[in-house]
């Protein structure tokens, strides 16, 4: 009987993790190994040892994008997580028709965000410059899009408008944890309007303020629905996120070798940060 | 409790926020409706409304995409990929979750399934484009295999973290009784699962319908689109006829925009569930 239980255990486990081996484990590993090659994609190559990561911390063009990505993942954040916070306090107040604004503010994240993108593109290159032009803003007549200056500051738009739908949510759901009578005996206490938020509402949702910073920062990172959509990198490899490059680059760039070296180091990056944030977040939690 | 007034200021700021969400819905189902002629540049040539609300958009946008042949690629990648996550990560959730802790091996691969997390596609994606090809899988069943391995962490580390809840009784009392761990899972286990199959199947849904990446590397080169993919790839069909596009964009957004309005709820939920656990 009880050998029947193991037996069963391993036979459910062993195929599903050959599984998850064949097409996560091994591509992870021939991704390093591909990054001590030259190989351009295709036809023969030869070892060079560390020459691509040499290579890589000297190559102007990826230490653009990384300074991208991460201003856009920094920004992006401060940005989502204010406006969410905002929306989720005014979400939960006494408000009617509650359940349609909660509905409807969550509608973006559903969408897909390349044809979101596309959209936005048209917004960006049509309509806000002629809305410039009636208000006789000059900086705004040209396409943000199209001048490197402010190109990130169209797609840092587009991925709050999709990801701030989702941190409001969450948000809700964090101030739905906290019971009414915190604020009844604080507000005994005189805490109400900002210092109530400060001094009791804030401290008790700090779990989901953690998500949501994890959860941001981790999918600004990896952006790259958006770029494809609203610039492809341009203008002047201003906007080239991390991912766009190692895409744009390694598969049809003929740099297989030298991009696998970006995503190897790229990886390290996001382990590092998702640790560092973990444990930074673990000590910040307040229970009740 | 004390019964509060509503909050005026909170009611003004969300409708005034609601503009920031209507408006390129709007602007999206406007421009999808109109002729280039009416097009002027002058901004209400743009944003007012259609002379006439014809389909001929959309019937152009359906022919240049081949948009059914997409929506047939995205509906089948999506429920067969849903469906195989829910047997798949839910047995893998129950094996794992049932003995890591007082098994070394159990306990390995759980940690070593979930890490997983932490694996941005970038550095899978050449190595999986060369292997997918080399494997014949450069095709849907490639790309769904890819999804099956790709959000196992996710919902892995989701259904283990259910199980917890679920007391060993029903299971010995199962067992009492002369069923073998397999049935007992199927006939008891797994439908008790069921409000975490509803997060992992809304999870996994939204997921794979709305990805561009994996299709991207994977289906390159074939003629074969997802939704997502055709607007990419037609791009330049769409050329200056920002009108066709838009119906392309907009025909392609419908089918989710279709599945959140019946299952909004459900998917709320779901997707709080998924983040919070």
């Amino acid at each position: 009987m009880k050998n029947e239980r193991k037996r069963t255990f391993l036979l459910i486990t062993i195929p599903i993790l050959a599984l998850f081996v064949c097409f996560n484990t091994i591509p992870l590993i021939r991704g390093v190994i591909y990054s001590f090659t030259n190989f351009k994609g295709f036809g023969s190559y030869s070892w060079v040892g560390f020459r691509n990561y040499i290579d890589l911390f000297s190559d102007a063009r990826v230490g653009k994008s990384y300074l991208f990505t991460f201003k856009l993942a920094i920004v992006t954040t401060v940005v989502v997580n204010v406006i969410s916070l905002i929306l989720a306090l005014a979400l939960n107040s006494k408000i009617r028709a509650k359940s349609f604004f909660r509905g409807t503010y969550f509608l973006p994240n559903i969408l897909g965000a390349l044809v979101v993108g596309y959209i936005f593109n048209y917004f960006f290159t049509y309509i806000l410059p002629a809305l410039a032009s009636i208000l006789g803003s000059e900086s705004l007549s040209t396409s943000i899009l199209s001048n490197p200056d402010s190109a990130w500051f169209g797609i840092m738009v587009v991925c709050s408008w999709q990801a701030i739908a989702m941190n409001t949510i969450i948000y809700i759901s964090g101030l739905q944890t906290v019971p009414e009578d915190v604020y009844e005996a604080g507000g005994l206490d005189g805490a109400t309007g900002f210092k109530q938020f400060r001094y009791l509402t804030f401290p008790l949702i700090i779990p989901f303020f953690s998500i949501n910073m994890v959860l941001c920062v981790k999918n600004f990172l990896m952006v790259f629905d958006q770029i494809m959509a609203l610039t492809k990198g341009g203008p002047a490899q201003s906007t080239e996120s991390i991912s766009y490059l190692i895409y744009n680059n390694g598969m049809s760039g003929g740099q297989f070798g030298f991009q696998s070296a970006n995503a190897v180091v790229f990886f390290i990056v996001i382990v590092a940060v998702s640790v560092a944030q973990m444990k930074f977040s673990g000590k910040k939690e307040e229970q009740l | 409790m004390i019964e509060r007034k509503t909050n005026w200021p909170a009611m003004i700021l969300l409708i005034l926020g609601l503009s920031t969400i209507i408006f390129p819905l709007y602007l999206t189902v406007i421009i999808a409706f109109k002729q280039p002629s009416e097009m002027t540049n002058s901004i209400s040539g743009i944003l007012s409304l259609p002379k006439v609300w014809n389909f001929d958009n959309f019937r152009e946008a359906m022919r240049v995409t081949d948009f059914w042949h997409s929506l047939r690629n995205s509906l089948l990648i999506t429920l067969v990929a849903v469906g195989l996550s829910l047997a798949v990560h839910s047995l893998m959730g129950y094996a794992l979750g049932r003995n890591k802790a007082k098994s070394k091996f159990y306990s390995f691969v759980y940690l070593f399934i979930v890490s997983g997390m932490f694996v941005p596609f970038a550095i899978l994606m050449m190595p999986l484009a060369k292997q997918t090809a080399e494997l014949g899988l450069a095709n849907w069943v490639g790309v769904i295999l890819l999804y099956v391995v790709f959000y196992m962490p996710m919902n892995v580390l989701l259904y283990s973290g259910y199980l917890v809840n679920i007391p060993m009784a029903l299971e010995e009392a199962a067992k009492v009784d002369g069923a073998s761990t397999w049935t007992t899972y199927w006939k008891i286990i797994f439908p008790i699962m069921r409000p975490m199959h509803a997060t992992v199947a809304v999870l996994t849904a939204l997921a794979v319908w709305n990805d561009v990446m994996t299709p991207l590397v994977i289906l390159a080169g074939s003629d074969q689109n997802t939704l997502p993919l055709a607007q990419l790839n037609f791009q330049s069909q769409f050329g200056t006829n920002y009108n066709l596009a838009f119906a392309s964009y907009l025909l392609s957004l419908i089918p989710i925009l279709i599945f959140y309005i019946v299952c909004q709820k459900q998917i709320l939920n779901g997707v709080v569930n998924g983040a919070v656990k």
